[in-house]
Order: structure tokens, then C-alpha cells, then sequence
């Protein structure tokens, strides 16, 4: 693990703002097409190397990405991964494949229906040329193994075909031990077979001469029966053999290889499920230090704890949060409070924070308070009300930094979501839409910008009261919300969910 | 298509399967691999069969994990040991693929044919394909050359096994934990066969940099290695190098490192010798037995007994006796119960003396805790504490501990005080017994539960065993036929199942007098399940009695039985006479 030689090494003033161009879209909606419900992408995570990108849905499936610009794919692996020379071009990805990842269940002891739904996807060290991932429901983690295997054509058989299948039973015989021969004990001389020094001349061996490949993914473990609450968060370690799945109320910690047991390291769980007052809602591993983790809660705050103090960690090593402004408080403060996602920038010093209204990035050597905030979508405070009633204060945006650590992006609503600039003394603040024009909304027009059929067909059907217009001419749609994106692991390229498409951008 | 003689057929069918779709026949030919190599002789297993496996290194793990156990004992099918180096090329592919458990078996099958190559082959063949192991691109590849070298190095001439020794030291420090942690577990086998001044050079400052990773799961498998290059280390040189080491892993920010060292440090002292571990060893495990994770007192605690073992008692008494006096009022019940599992064993390292003074007080206590494993751990080890100071110190704490356990809600912890019986009747004697603790064992025939009665039973056999025959008619026999009369079929049923097993220890003569007439009375029972049992019960009768017996008595009983209106107990009752009559064709 390179420790911090990738830290935002600032140079002399911020950087400049960056240029986004729309880059990619995959499963693009056509005019008037409805959106299915199974379709709409409730994960995205680019791998370490950012070659491969995956895409969990609601309907339970993975999705998975691969570049395809990259220079030299002959180039060692070892050294793709540490290079991080300006290519260029930019990110270009493509279907690799996809497989079913999550069924539906029920669970009879609770009759509790289990979503299919893939919550979070991380994936695992790759190895000899097969791509791990993990991915996650409610309620069960699975590990999966994604591989290229041969397609098998045999040409060549001792016995003919069609005659081996007539003789089905003959051949299953010589699993089970046949009546007339005894294959079973092997190698022994003791067999009723004995060969001629050399060997039987007429015998040979199947020839297999398709060298074409497909890519088959199996499900390696499945990680059940450890999370009474709904699972939020997986994280791997930088260990390479552990990660740690996240309720509501409990973090446990997995070996990757043992899928029959689980350690408890945290338990908020009060005695009296009426004292609870706050609930886990996403939790990480540090990058590198593989004896830190993060988990944050629906009050706001963030807490670090150390796997070496003890064996369970109920009691934090720092505690962040941000102290209440005085007089500010209302009936929202709560809700809005509430952390959505939290994210380790990739030198493990900073933590970035979503809850409702604001990012927040902190500085895990300073606990008094985030090192600075960011709006994110201040024009909707006046309309917290609204938000409350229909349910959408309750969403939950994820959030992401680049890998150079100096930027920060998060979703909002009406497809939109912002980039930040928060190296010192930056001003970065864009905004973009998810769609093939993302710079539209930064022309400050009163009119409406020209819009797409598609987008005012939509507008038609949900009818007015979901979409309206602010002081800003800016239009903004509650059912059309950005909440899953990830940047690449070295570029300035980010890959983004809108319902069932996935828009990439870069700069 | 080959036209295949008939003869053959089978062992054709066993090589297309190699191909087949499913994967258990493809499995099933995977482990006749040897038939299908002695059918194709040794030129063609070397020419064909081994290459043809060597390209089937995409198949299923199962597959490949049965291959790689496989090849490991392939040397005689390829020509023996002169060809043995065909075998290497698929298990070289199998030593990076990425399943951990196909990997390990390949490991191990090319540490078993290189232990078997000879000098020259190893050098051209093996020693190469370690070096391309260590160099892999992937990080599976690397994992696994670390568990290679202790076979290649003996054979190396001198320019290579220094290139072999910088080899080993890059995987100690490589980018990937996987690698370093494989390094680290194969430390010790490694170092065992380099030479002695390389041992302390080099592999000393391997050792040294997998002692301060960042990783605890790197330096966990570290703390493994001190015991192991402990023992290969001049007894100065351990001192000067180990025991530091020890002594920082003892006092580690992890926990899990504590925990570790609290497990290992037995075996610790050993490597350093008994003066070392008297000064330093012996207060970094007073520090794991006070550490404040639990996790760690439960392993140092669980190590009390063997640890004073290396110790004088004097040490023992000064130094340990007052942690273990702490232990025993621990806050975690964990902690108590791993104590109490081991500290009867200190009574005999004690000595009388100290163990009525020091030792009895805790034991008191353990045997009045609040946690049942508690006071079952205790118990269980009750024989090692009666050889030193008898168990009548004990006997009048012992008994309200062992009523309290017998009454206890939870019926395992009833089911665990019965495993326990035999063993304190033997240790508190006849005497004992009869006064308190006969009343008990009737009472578990009469439980709630199905195994404690099922465990009564055996129990009131083992007792039989233990106290004679005449004890048993004495003390048990009357009380447990009494209960024949119980209302409840179940309880009836315990009864016939403690006749079966009683029987054979009380010989024939008490069985046909007392044991036979109430079975036998039993099958006019209205229940069928008791009637069927007893056809069961007479057919375990049957070897133990006279012919005379069974033709007068229980045969007769078995054809009413077998005549009787429901099925089972027709059944159970002809099997009871097929079985007497193959009895009779035997004795006949």
C-alpha cells in the first residue's frame, strides 16, 4: 500500500477549474420510455486501477465495465497500477458483462420480504487475470469471482458421441463403483485392470481445439445470517483478507475466505430499543491503516475507532462533529443532519461526509469541526417542508473525492450533481446535469434551456407539482434524483446513475 | 472415432470424462488419474496426459484442487523419479490460480516431488520455477513461492542460494499483505535450512522487517515465528534477538498481537530457556494476564497451567498465583471460565501445601460463580485436585455446586453435570455417593427433556460399571424398575432404554431375575411405542440370556408381539426373532 506520496501535493494557488465533457452513456432512454422499476442502478464503484467500473440495480444485477483505451494492455499489471502519467485520452469504458447477482427472498422465521436490490458493490484484489467483486442486499453479502474460461469443443473422443450418451448409465457407472469393474481403488496393483508396460495404444485423450473464451461469474462464498437490520455499507480492508459489513445498529467483521462466522466490533444496540436515539449509516475502512475504521450516524457525526484497543469497539477513538450553530435549530435540524455516506480520500487523511443540505470534509487529525463545507443545494432549505412531506428528505446521497484528492462531487436533485474544489483557497463549484449536454446549466439564461423530448414528456406526465422553477430559472424535480456516483481512481473522469442510465464525464 | 475394444470401455469412458460437462464425472476421472496414466503407459502420460493438464488450468476449483492432490504422487505413473520434473509445469499453473485451497494443495504437491528429485533436477528444473513463482505478476504467484524454498535452497550451489536469500527477503517486504504474510508463515521452515551465519544475518533481518509491518495480520504470523527461529538459534543469539522481540510483541498497540503472544508464549519460553524467561518473559505474562482486552486474558488465563509448568513453584506462587487470584473474580465470565478449565491442573505444580492455602480459596469461589461453565469447568477437571489434597476440603462446597448445576434451567448445562457423574463418583467414592447424589441420578430419568433422560440412562450404566454389579442392585436397580409404573409412556420409555444398556453389566443372572420379568411385562403396555420398544429391548436381551431363557420366555412374548394390531410394533418384533433365530443357526 503506497502510503501518502499521492497526497495532494498543492500546488502554488488552487487549481484550475476543471472542464467537464460528457463522455459515455450506457442504457440511454429513449423518448417517452418508461423507466422499470428493476432497472434503476442503486450502486456504482469503479475498481482500484479504474479499468473496471460495476453497476448494481434494484432488479438485483451487476453490471460490469471494462476500458478500453487504456495504451497497452500486454504493459505488467504492476505497472499500469503505478502509473499515473496524463493520458490524453480520456476514460472509455465497455459492456464486459453482467450476471444476476441478488434474487429475491423471503424470510419465513421473520415473514420479511428481501429485496433484491444491490446496495453497495466493492470490489477485491484481482487475481491471475479473474476480477473479484462483493456485492450486497439488505440482508446477505455474496463474493464473486468474474473469469474468462474457455468454451469447450471437443474433437476428439475415444467413444463416439452419440453412443457415450446412449450409454449414459455406463459412463455415471464408473462414478458410482460399477458392478463388473472395480475402477475405484485407483492406483493400486491390487486392480482387476492390469495394463501392458506400454500402455494401451488405441486409448486417447479428448482434444479440445475452440480457444474462444466467455466470461462466467460464480459465486464464490455468501456471506448470510449476520445482520438482523438492513445492511448500508461494505468495506474491504487494506489487508486484503478482511471487510466489514454495517447495519443500522451493527458493524461485523468477515474473513473473506470464512463465510460461517462473523465478529461483532460494533453494537449500538441500546437495552431498550426505545432508547435508541441513532442509527449507523455507513461505514469504511481507513485505506491504508488497516486498524481504522469509520462509521458515521443519522445525528451527524462521524466516529474513528481502532480495531488494536479492543475486541469490540463500542467505544470510539475520535468522535466528528460539527457543533450546532445556536438559534438555528428547527424541526429539520435532525433529519437533515443525518449522514448519508462517507468516503476516505485515497491518502487517508481526509474523510468526506454527505448529509442532507451540505459535503463536509474533514481532517481525521481535527475533531472540532469539518476543515470546510460545501452547499450543495442551498436554494431547497426554504423548501424543507415539501421535502419532508413527500418523503425525499429521507434520500440518501452518496459522495466521492477524486483520487488526487483535491476535488470532492455529490448528487442532488433533477438529475444534477456538483463538483467542488477543495484544495486551499479554491473556488471550484459546478454544476452538471446528467445528460449528454451535463454544461447546460451553468448558462444563465431566464428562459429555459431547450429541452430534450424525452426530458418534456417527463415533465408532462409527473405533472407540475414535482418540478417547478426557482429564482434561478433553475428547474429542479424531486423524483429525478442524482444519489449514486464514483470518480476513477486516477483520472478526472466520473461515472453516474441517473434512474437506469449510467452518464460518464470527464475533464 | 476409435473403435474401442470392450475390455476397455470403461477405462474410455473414464478419459472422455475428463472433458465432460458435468463436473462430477470430470471430477470422478480427476481422481482415477492413475488408472487412466498406468492405461496410457509412462511415455504417453509424460507426452500427453501431462501437457493435456497442464492447458486444463481453467476448470472448476474442485476440479483443479483434486488435480493438484493428484500430481503430487504422479512420480511413479511418469517413469519415477528421473521424469519427475514433467509433473511440474501444471502444478506451476496451479500455484497461481485463485483459489487459496488449489493453490496450498499445489504447494504441497511440489514440496513433496521436489523432496523426491534429484540434486541436478532441482537445480535445473525446480529452483527455476521457483524464481518464476517469486517474480510473478500476480500476487497468487508470489504467495505461493514462499512455501517453496525451504525445498529448492538445500540443493542450490552458493551463487544461487544467495540469489534465493535476496528473493525471499523481496517477497518480506513486497506491495501486496497477501505476499508478506505467506513469507512470514514460511519463515521459520525456510530459515531451518539455511546455514547458521546467513541465519543470523539475513533471515534475522527478514524476521525483522515482518516484525514491524504495518500490518497486524503480518506481524500475528511474526509472533509464530519466534518460536520457530528460536529453536534454530544458539541459545545467545536467541536472547539477544528473539526475546526483544517477544517482549515488544508482548506490549503491542493490537490486541489481536497480544493475543497472539498470550497463546504462544509457552512454547516462547522453551525457545529461550528457562533463565530469560524467570526475567523477562515472566512479567510480560503477568501483563497479558492483567491486559484490559478480555479476548487476551481469556487466552493468557487459559495458559496458566502450562506456564508454571516451566516455573518453579516458588515463581509460580509469587508471581502468577496473585493474577490467577484476580482472573478468578474477573469481570468477564469468558476469562473465569478459561481459568477455571485449566487451574485444577497448578494443584499438582503447587504442591499440597499451597494449594490448600492459596489455590482452595479460588477454587471455592469458581465453584460458587454465577456463570455455569464456570462451576462445569471446575468440576470436569475435579480428579487433578483430589490427587494432591483429597477432595474432602472440597466435598462440602462441591455438592451445592453440583445440585444447583443438576437443577439448572438450561438443559445443557443439566446435560454436562451428567457427563460429569461418573467421574465424581469415582473420585468421592461409595460413601459420597449414596448419601447425596443417588437421588439425583433418578431424578434425571424423570427430566423434561429427551437427552437428559437419554443421558441418565447411560449414566446409571456407567455407575453400574463403576460401583459392581452388587452396588447397582443395592442402590439403582430397585429405584429405576419402580419408575416402570410412571403414568407417562415417555418416562416408561427411558426405563426400557436403561434396562437395554443396564443389562449387559449386570450379567445374565440379574437380568433374567429382575430385568427380564418387568420388560416382559411391559409388553402389555396399551402403548404401541412401548410395545415396539420392548421387541427391541428383547432382541438386545437376547446374546446376554440363556437359550432356555429365550425360547421360554422371549420368543413367546416376541409372537404375541409380532401378531400385535399396529404395524411398527409388528415390525420391530418379527426383526427381534429373525435375529433370535440367526442366533440359534449361529449357536447350532
Amino acid at each position: 500500500m503506497n502510503g501518502g506520496d499521492e497526497v495532494v501535493t498543492a500546488p502554488a494557488g488552487p487549481p484550475q477549474p476543471l472542464d467537464w465533457k460528457f463522455s459515455q452513456v450506457f442504457g440511454e432512454r429513449t423518448a417517452g420510455e418508461e423507466v422499470q422499476e428493476v432497472d434503476i442502478i442503486s450502486a456504482i464503484e469503479f475498481d482500484k486501477t479504474g479499468d473496471h467500473l460495476a453497476t448494481g440495480d434494484r432488479g438485483g444485477r451487476v453490471v460490469l465495465f471494462e476500458r478500453t483505451d487504456t495504451k497497452d494492455h500486454d504493459a505488467l499489471r504492476r505497472d499500469l497500477e503505478r502509473t499515473d502519467h496524463p493520458i490524453n485520452r480520456h476514460p472509455e469504458f465497455r459492456y464486459k458483462t453482467e450476471f444476476q447477482s441478488h434474487e429475491p427472498e423471503f424470510d419465513y422465521l421473520k415473514s420479511l420480504e428481501i429485496e433484491e436490490k444491490i446496495n453497495k458493490i466493492r470490489w477485491c484484489q484481482t487475481a491471475n487475470r479473474a476480477l473479484f467483486l462483493l456485492s450486497t442486499n439488505d440482508k446477505t453479502i455474496k463474493f464473486w469471482k468474474v473469469q474468462e474460461k474457455k468454451v469447450k469443443k471437443i474433437s476428439e473422443m475415444n467413444l463416439d458421441p452419440p453412443k457415450a450418451v446412449g450409454n449414459g448409465c455406463v459412463a455415471s457407472s464408473s462414478n458410482s463403483n460399477s458392478p463388473t469393474l472395480c475402477l475405484a481403488n485407483g492406483g493400486s496393483s491390487g486392480n482387476d485392470f492390469s495394463f501392458p508396460p506400454g500402455g494401451l495404444p488405441s486409448l486417447r485423450l479428448p482434444v479440445v481445439t475452440s480457444q474462444e473464451t466467455n466470461l462466467v461469474a460464480r459465486c464464490r462464498r455468501v456471506y448470510a445470517h449476520a445482520h438482523d437490520y438492513h445492511i448500508n455499507s461494505i468495506s474491504n480492508n487494506s489487508d486484503g483478507e478482511t471487510f466489514i459489513s454495517a447495519d443500522d445498529l451493527r458493524i461485523n467483521l468477515w474473513n473473506l475466505e470464512i463465510s460461517n462466522q462473523s465478529f461483532n466490533i460494533v453494537d449500538v444496540k441500546p437495552a431498550n430499543m426505545e432508547d435508541l436515539t441513532e442509527v449507523i449509516t455507513s461505514a469504511e475502512f481507513h485505506p491504508t491503516h488497516c486498524n481504522m475504521l469509520a462509521y458515521s450516524s443519522s445525528k451527524g457525526s462521524i466516529r474513528l475507532i481502532d480495531l488494536r484497543q479492543s475486541a469490540l469497539c463500542d467505544s470510539h477513538a475520535k468522535l466528528f462533529e460539527e457543533p450546532e450553530a445556536p438559534g438555528s435549530r428547527s424541526f429539520f435540524t435532525e433529519i437533515i443532519a443525518s449522514i448519508s455516506d462517507i468516503k476516505f480520500a485515497k491518502d487517508g487523511r481526509y474523510m468526506l461526509s454527505r448529509d442532507y443540505m451540505t459535503l463536509k470534509l474533514w481532517d481525521i487529525n481535527m475533531d472540532s469541526g469539518p476543515v470546510s463545507t460545501f452547499q450543495v443545494h442551498e436554494y431547497l432549505r426554504p423548501k424543507l417542508c415539501d421535502l419532508y412531506e413527500n418523503d425525499s428528505i429521507f434520500d440518501k446521497f452518496e459522495c466521492c473525492l477524486s483520487g488526487d484528492g483535491l476535488r470532492v462531487a455529490t448528487g442532488s436533485y433533477s438529475n444534477l450533481f456538483r463538483i467542488f474544489g477543495c484544495a486551499p483557497g479554491s473556488t471550484e463549484a459546478t454544476t452538471l446535469e446528467a445528460s449528454k449536454n451535463p454544461m447546460r446549466r451553468q448558462v444563465q439564461t431566464p428562459s429555459r434551456p431547450s429541452r430534450s423530448l424525452s426530458s418534456i414528456t417527463r415533465v408532462v406526465r409527473r405533472g407540475a407539482e414535482t418540478s417547478g422553477v426557482d429564482a434561478n430559472g433553475n428547474s429542479f424535480d424531486f423524483t429525478t434524483k442524482l444519489l449514486h456516483l464514483a470518480w476513477h481512481a486516477t483520472e478526472n473522469s466520473i461515472a453516474c446513475a441517473a434512474a437506469n442510465s449510467l452518464y460518464m464525464y470527464y475533464a | 472415432m476409435a473403435m474401442i475394444d470392450e475390455p476397455l470401455y470403461p477405462i474410455a469412458v473414464l478419459i472422455d470424462e475428463l472433458k465432460n460437462e458435468d463436473i462430477q464425472l470430470r471430477l470422478n476421472s480427476i481422481r482415477k488419474l492413475s488408472t487412466i496414466a498406468r492405461a496410457l503407459g509412462e511415455e504417453r502420460t509424460r507426452k500427453e496426459l501431462i501437457p493435456f493438464l497442464s492447458e486444463n488450468n481453467d476448470d472448476d476449483d474442485e476440479v483443479l484442487l483434486a488435480m493438484a492432490e493428484e500430481l503430487g504422487v504422479f512420480i511413479p505413473y511418469v517413469g519415477g523419479v528421473e521424469h519427475a520434473n514433467v509433473l511440474l509445469p501444471p502444478l506451476e499453473t496451479l500455484c497461481i490460480v485463485e483459489e487459496t485451497c488449489v493453490r496450498d494443495k499445489a504447494v504441497e504437491s511440489l514440496c513433496r516431488i521436489g523432496a523426491q528429485m534429484r540434486e541436478q533436477d532441482l537445480v535445473e528444473f525446480f529452483i527455476p520455477l521457483l524464481k518464476r513463482l517469486a517474480a510473478g505478476e500476480w500476487f497468487t504467484a508470489r504467495v505461493s513461492s514462499c512455501g517453496l524454498f525451504h525445498i529448492a535452497y538445500p540443493s542450490a550451489p552458493e551463487a544461487l542460494k544467495t540469489e534465493l536469500r535476496t528473493l525471499y527477503g523481496q517477497l518480506c517486504q513486497d506491495d501486496m499483505p497477501m505476499v508478506r504474510r505467506s513469507a512470514a508463515t514460511n519463515l521459520g521452515k525456510f530459515a531451518a535450512t539455511v546455514e547458521a551465519p546467513h541465519l543470523k544475518v539475513d533471515i534475522m533481518s527478514m524476521f525483522d522487517d515482518l516484525t514491524h509491518d504495518d500490518q497486524d495480520s503480518v506481524r500475528l504470523l511474526a509472533v509464530e515465528g519466534c518460536a520457530a527461529l528460536g529453536k534454530l538459534l544458539e541459545p545467545q543469539d536467541c536472547i539477544a534477538h528473539i526475546l526483544p522481540v517477544i517482549v515488544n510483541f508482548s506490549q503491542d498497540k493490537s490486541w489481536r498481537v497480544r493475543y497472539m503472544v498470550a497463546n504462544q508464549l509457552y512454547e516462547l519460553c522453551e525457545a529461550v530457556g528457562p533463565e530469560p524467561t524467570r526475567s523477562d518473559l515472566v512479567p510480560a505474562y503477568v501483563r497479558l494476564l492483567r491486559d484490559n482486552e478480555a479476548e487476551v486474558r481469556i487466552a493468557a488465563a487459559g495458559k496458566v497451567t502450562k506456564f508454571c509448568r516451566i516455573l518453579n513453584s516458588e515463581l509460580a506462587i509469587q508471581n502468577i498465583l496473585p493474577c490467577v487470584k484476580e482472573l478468578s473474580t474477573d469481570s468477564s465470565q469468558h476469562v473465569r471460565s478459561a481459568l477455571a478449565s485449566v487451574i485444577m491442573g497448578m494443584a499438582p505444580i503447587l504442591g499440597k501445601d499451597a494449594t490448600i492455602e492459596q489455590l482452595l480459596p479460588i477454587f471455592l469461589s469458581l465453584l460458587k460463580d454465577e456463570f455455569p461453565d464456570v462451576r462445569l469447568n471446575i468440576i470436569s477437571k475435579l480428579d487433578q485436585v483430589n490427587q494432591v489434597i483429597g477432595i474432602d476440603l472440597l466435598s462440602q462446597s462441591l455438592l451445592p455446586a453440583i445440585v444447583e448445576l443438576a437443577e439448572d434451567r438450561h438443559w445443557r448445562v443439566r446435560l454436562a453435570i451428567i457427563e460429569y457423574i461418573p467421574l465424581l463418583a469415582s473420585q468421592l467414592g461409595v460413601g459420597f455417593f449414596d448419601d447425596k447424589l443417588g437421588a439425583l441420578c433418578m431424578q434425571w430419568l424423570k427430566d423434561k427433556v429427551y437427552s437428559i433422560r437419554d443421558a441418565a440412562a447411560n449414566n446409571v450404566k456407567r455407575l453400574a460399571e463403576e460401583f459392581g454389579p452388587d452396588w447397582a442392585m443395592q442402590h439403582i436397580v430397585p429405584q429405576v424398575l419402580d419408575m416402570i409404573n410412571n403414568p407417562h409412556y415417555l418416562y416408561r420409555m427411558t426405563i426400557l432404554h436403561a434396562v437395554s444398556v443396564l443389562a449387559p453389566v449386570m450379567g445374565k443372572d440379574i437380568t433374567c431375575s429382575k430385568l427380564l420379568p418387568v420388560v416382559i411385562n411391559a409388553s402389555k403396555d396399551r402403548v404401541p411405542n412401548i410395545k415396539f420398544n420392548v421387541a427391541k429391548v428383547l432382541q438386545s436381551l437376547i446374546p446376554i440370556v440363556d437359550q432356555s431363557v429365550v425360547e421360554k420366555t422371549i420368543r413367546p412374548c416376541l409372537v404375541e408381539l409380532s401378531e400385535d394390531p399396529d404395524v411398527d410394533v409388528r415390525y420391530f418384533a418379527t426383526q427381534a426373532l429373525q435375529s433370535s433365530d440367526q442366533q440359534m443357526m449361529m449357536s447350532s
